[in-house]
């Protein structure tokens, strides 16, 4: 029994990462309907800004954290304004091609920066070690990620159902000619939205340097993952990819855990029979 | 009566345009010739000149997916990884004549893009891209984790292939690898020009530009798109088959992301929808890598970026593009 | 003169010029012989503090022997990076030296997967090769040009299952990197460990681009064995083990860990802090060894690298391969003949490397010390410190597949 919360601990621990990472990127292509394989660099410069704020700067690890995010939601913005609006009626393959270029370029200097090898995350004390709950020993850090996590979502959960801010997103993922004809500045929406996305990744990096490593190939190394999350979660919504994300995080945990020899066939096999069973997502937005 | 000189300006002019239609073909024929007599002047690239036939098969097989049938793959490595792996994994077990382990290759990658074209090309967007990239990543698993069949992460060890025809042994000196790559791109790549000045080229094209009034017409277009998928996953398992035949060797590396990212980044650069693309990419993309990434495989990821990024900003349509523009240009010049 | 004589007339000039020169330089002196050695490592990517150890113990044994060479002998190293574990490309490399740059000896192959593949060509290319960090068994079987001077993973794995056994244990868990020398390691100590009375009670290996072990070491831990035998190709692969074990909470607990050197990478030490003190492991050589040709080694070695840098035992593997080549090269006086090398090689002995004596046996294989060592505190850092040694031992696989 206790083999099984711990499982479904880790599973979830590493569902909420996926999620924080990809519900950025599910918004962005619902709203401005491009493809951005590139948001998984914005995860990982969340991830190196918190490693480099807390180790080399000695700030603590959640204002480093706060701080990390907000650098790179500024960095989203300014490069939605600079770069991606310019595509927006691009081609598909224009637009992978793009958002690969931008991986490399990132990749390349992101490795000249920091090096190749993966960041070491020098955690708090009090986040080191396990926490005794109901006789399960946890380790405490995957502990405070479930917690954060999950008063993270239930803010987005709230802004986005019950804020101006959210409710505009929402009709412009939903008919965006009709929501520029009702006086919504769409573009300043993107930019925004981009931002708000990118800022999540950045958090959902910073957070799971642990699950995921931080390290150079990280954009190239995870980028299915959020794609699958998205894909299968549906776009343009940020309930369909919080389910898609558990679900994976759960099989992928249980299956490394009671099935080693399978490796990452299942997730991919699932996800295959979930998209050909439901190729609009699990949660179509009608 | 006028027939008599009437039919002698025709018969002129028909034997001229037969002439001309023959040089023409002997003008084409003519890099070819160049090509193969590289060895002679060049000794010590085979093996590399090899490489750049079989990635240029391998583009080949891509730009009937991208630029013609519209489709775009990130998992295309899925395929060509599938074809080497068989024709190793033949090779392994016994059967190893060259010609009979990349029919082999070419069947089992075709049933294989037959399998996951029907699932994945009801999908678009992407859905559809995403579904590309998880086809290849599950191959990969499914290859890195089947360590008794493919050695995993060490490669298929004891991959030797029986001379070509009984006669031409595959050392590593890559003369034998050098002629018979070089053979079989030049024999698919009639084939595909042949394919795509069919009606069915046609066809794909117009899907490309606009499914709906394609299908209105009554073409049928799932099916065009799905024999596509499979036709091109057929020559991506040929090149996969001529790598593991040319290299003896077959590693996990041939069913990867950055195979099937660097293949359409290699076909992008020369230029996708003109089948020559392909054979401007490959050389330009592969050579820039020999030289460049030795120094420091992070500058050259960085100026591969750069260079990507400013290709489809400012320069769609790849090398081939800008040149079309500038022979555009030059000749709306003369016209002026 | 018509601009096309005059044309003909400078092509033709400027045609002597060149065949002349092309006579001159292949009529030039043959003073200086050059020895073209080909050398492939890791020199780029998370692993290439790796290669990176190696490449500076070839530098250094270069510079310092430079005058052990015959007269009128040079050697020149051409390096190629194989960016890590990538079999394909580390044959093409080596393909290319050979005909390209005309290499006579082959070297580096850091990866058992990359050693394979380049062995694979040395068969037909008939260069020497020596394999300096591969550790699977089978390298030196795929041709009779292979030599290895590091160690094998059955050499330093088998003798650490008999010692398990010999303590008491009765239950291990073996944790592997899914690539062959996890294979070979996993394999090894099961069946010493077997035959000395214990049980393997579970067996996990783990896909070398994994990021997350917790999962597989929860297992661990609730299997509760009395030891774990773990493998992984060090470098900072060896610290994401340690941390993860604390995290779970196995550092702390009963379970013994063990396993060959590569968890206890010298260079990584620091970085894994607290969490690796007490892990027994078995290795051919540490950088804290009190043993004078090692002390001498260190010393040299932090002279030129400064202080606070330490030569683990890919360094080590890097030193004793150069020597092995440098000593080939004088015993032929500066004219490579493959099979004439490979005959040295096989009879090549050092009684005073760094490491202890060594030598290079029948197979290909290097015949050497054993040292258990413990991660103790000394002087303020972590420290591989050896506590028991085992004498000459060769590499068993070979030993028990004998046909």
């Amino acid at each position: 029994m206790t083999t099984l919360i711990t499982i479904l601990f880790f599973g979830v621990a590493y569902g909420m990462i996926l999620y924080l990472i990809s519900v950025g990127l599910s918004v962005t292509m619902g709203l401005m309907g491009f493809v951005n394989l590139a948001h998984g660099v914005f995860a990982m410069l969340g991830g190196y800004a918190t490693v480099t704020l807390m180790n080399r700067i000695g700030i603590a690890f959640l204002p480093a954290l706060a701080i990390g995010c907000v650098l790179v939601a500024v960095l989203g913005f300014v490069l939605e304004r600079t770069l991606y609006r310019h595509l927006y009626g691009r081609s598909e393959l224009d637009q992978v091609l793009f958002s690969f270029g931008l991986i490399l370029v990132s990749v390349a200097l992101v490795r000249i920066a920091w090096g190749p090898v993966a960041q070491p995350i020098r955690l708090p004390d009090y986040l080191k070690g396990q926490v005794t709950i109901f006789d399960l020993a946890l380790p405490a850090y995957r502990l405070a990620l479930v917690g954060f996590g999950t008063a993270v979502i239930a803010g987005l959960w709230f802004a986005f159902d019950r804020t101006l801010f959210g409710a505009r997103i929402r009709a412009a993922v939903d008919n965006r000619a009709m929501a520029q004809s009702i006086g919504i500045n769409t573009s300043r929406l993107f930019a925004a939205a981009f931002g708000l996305g990118t800022g999540l990744a950045a958090l959902g990096g910073g957070l799971g340097a642990d699950v995921l490593a931080i390290a150079p190939g990280y954009p190239l190394q995870y980028i299915i993952y959020f794609l699958i999350v998205v894909a299968v979660g549906g776009l343009g919504n940020i309930k369909g990819p919080f389910v898609a994300a558990l679900a994976i995080g759960l099989s992928d945990t249980a299956c490394r855990y009671f099935l080693p020899e399978a490796g990452s066939i299942f997730i991919f096999a699932f996800v295959f029979a979930v998209l050909i069973w439901r190729p609009n997502g699990i949660m179509e937005r009608r | 009566m006028t027939t008599m000189p009437v039919s002698r300006n025709v018969s002129v002019t028909i034997r001229f345009g037969v002439i001309r239609s023959g040089l023409i073909r002997l003008l084409k024929l003519l890099p070819w010739l160049v090509i193969a007599s590289l060895p002679l002047v060049l000794a010590g690239y085979e093996p590399l000149a090899t490489q750049i036939f079989v990635m240029i098969l391998f583009a080949l097989s891509l730009d009937l997916l991208v630029g013609y049938a519209g489709i775009v793959t990130l998992g295309h490595a899925g395929l060509f990884g599938m074809g080497g792996y068989t024709a190793g994994i033949l090779s392994v077990h016994g059967i190893t004549d060259p010609l009979v382990t990349a029919l082999c290759a070419m069947a089992v990658a075709a049933f294989t893009g037959l399998v996951f074209g029907v699932a994945m090309l009801r999908t678009k967007g992407l859905t559809l891209l995403m579904l590309t990239m998880a086809s290849a990543a599950l191959l990969y698993e499914i290859a890195n984790k089947a360590t008794g069949l493919t050695g995993g992460e060490d490669g298929l060890q004891g991959v030797a292939f029986s001379p070509l025809l009984g006669v031409f042994a595959f050392d590593f000196r890559g003369k034998t690898a050098f002629f018979y790559s070089l053979t079989v791109l030049f024999l698919v790549f009639s084939f595909v020009q042949v394919l795509i000045n069919s009606p069915f080229g046609w066809s794909l094209r117009g899907i490309r530009e606009n499914d709906a009034r394609m299908a209105a017409i009554g073409c049928p277009i799932m099916r065009r798109r799905v024999i596509a998928y499979v036709i091109a996953a057929a020559l991506a398992g040929l090149a996969g088959a001529l790598q593991a035949q040319t290299t003896q060797f077959v590693a996990l590396h041939s069913l990867g992301f950055e195979l099937s990212g660097n293949i359409l980044i290699m076909l992008i650069l020369g230029g996708s929808g003109r089948l020559y693309g392909a054979f401007i990419g490959c050389p330009v993309f592969m050579l820039a890598q020999d030289q460049l990434a030795k120094q420091d495989p992070a500058n050259w990821f960085l100026g591969l970026g750069v260079i990507l990024i400013a290709f489809v900003m400012l320069a769609p349509g790849g090398i081939l593009g800008i040149a079309a523009r500038t022979v555009d240009a030059i000749k709306m010049r003369r016209r002026a | 003169m018509s601009i096309t004589k005059m044309v003909a007339a400078a092509l033709l000039r400027r045609g002597i010029v060149v065949a002349a020169a092309l006579m001159m330089s292949a009529l030039a002196p043959v003073g200086a012989q050059t020895i073209r050695i080909g050398m492939i490592l890791t020199y780029s990517g998370p692993d290439a503090a790796l290669g990176e150890q190696i490449d500076r113990a070839v530098n250094l044994f270069v510079k310092l022997h430079d005058s052990d060479l015959p007269p009128g002998v040079k050697v020149e190293l051409i390096k190629r990076d194989d960016t890590g574990i990538n079999p394909d490309l580390a044959k093409r490399l080596a393909q290319e030296l050979v005909l390209r740059d005309q290499v006579q000896i082959l070297t580096g192959g850091q990866w058992t997967p990359n050693a394979m593949a380049i062995a694979a060509l040395t068969k037909e290319a008939k260069v020497p090769f020596v394999t300096m960090t591969a550790g699977g068994s089978a390298v030196t079987l795929q041709s009779p040009y292979v030599v290895r001077s590091g160690w094998t993973l059955w050499q330093t794995s088998y003798p650490l299952g008999e010692w398990a056994a010999k303590q008491g244990w009765k239950n291990a868990y073996t944790v592997v990197s899914d690539f062959a020398p996890g294979h070979d390691g996993e394999a090894a100590f099961t069946k010493s460990f077997t035959e000395g009375g214990g049980t393997i009670v579970g067996s996990v290996r783990i896909p070398l681009k994994t990021s997350d072990y917790l999962p597989y070491f929860q297992k661990v831990k609730d299997v509760n064995p009395d030891v774990v035998y773990v493998f992984n190709p060090g470098g900072p692969q060896a610290t994401a083990f340690m941390k993860a074990f604390d995290d779970i909470g196995i550092t702390k607990s009963k379970i013994k860990l063990i396993g060959p050197q590569d968890i206890v990478y010298d260079d990584e030490l620091p970085n894994m802090g607290q969490s690796a003190l007490g892990v027994v492991t078995l290795g051919e050589y540490s950088p804290a060894a009190t043993r004078q040709a090692n002390i001498d080694f260190v010393a040299a070695w932090t002279k030129a690298y400064g202080a606070e840098s330490v030569p683990t035992f890919f360094a080590e593997a890097g030193w004793n391969g150069m020597h092995a080549i440098y000593d080939a090269i004088k015993a032929q006086n500066g004219k490579i003949d493959p099979d004439a090398t490979m005959k040295f090689l096989h009879a090549w002995s050092d009684p005073n490397s760094p490491g202890g004596p060594i030598r290079i046996d029948q197979a290909g294989d290097i015949v050497q010390n054993l040292y258990l060592r413990r991660v103790e505190e000394k002087n303020g850092r972590l420290a591989n410190i050896e506590f028991a040694t085992i004498e000459q031992v060769g590499d068993p696989w070979k030993v028990f597949n004998k046909k």
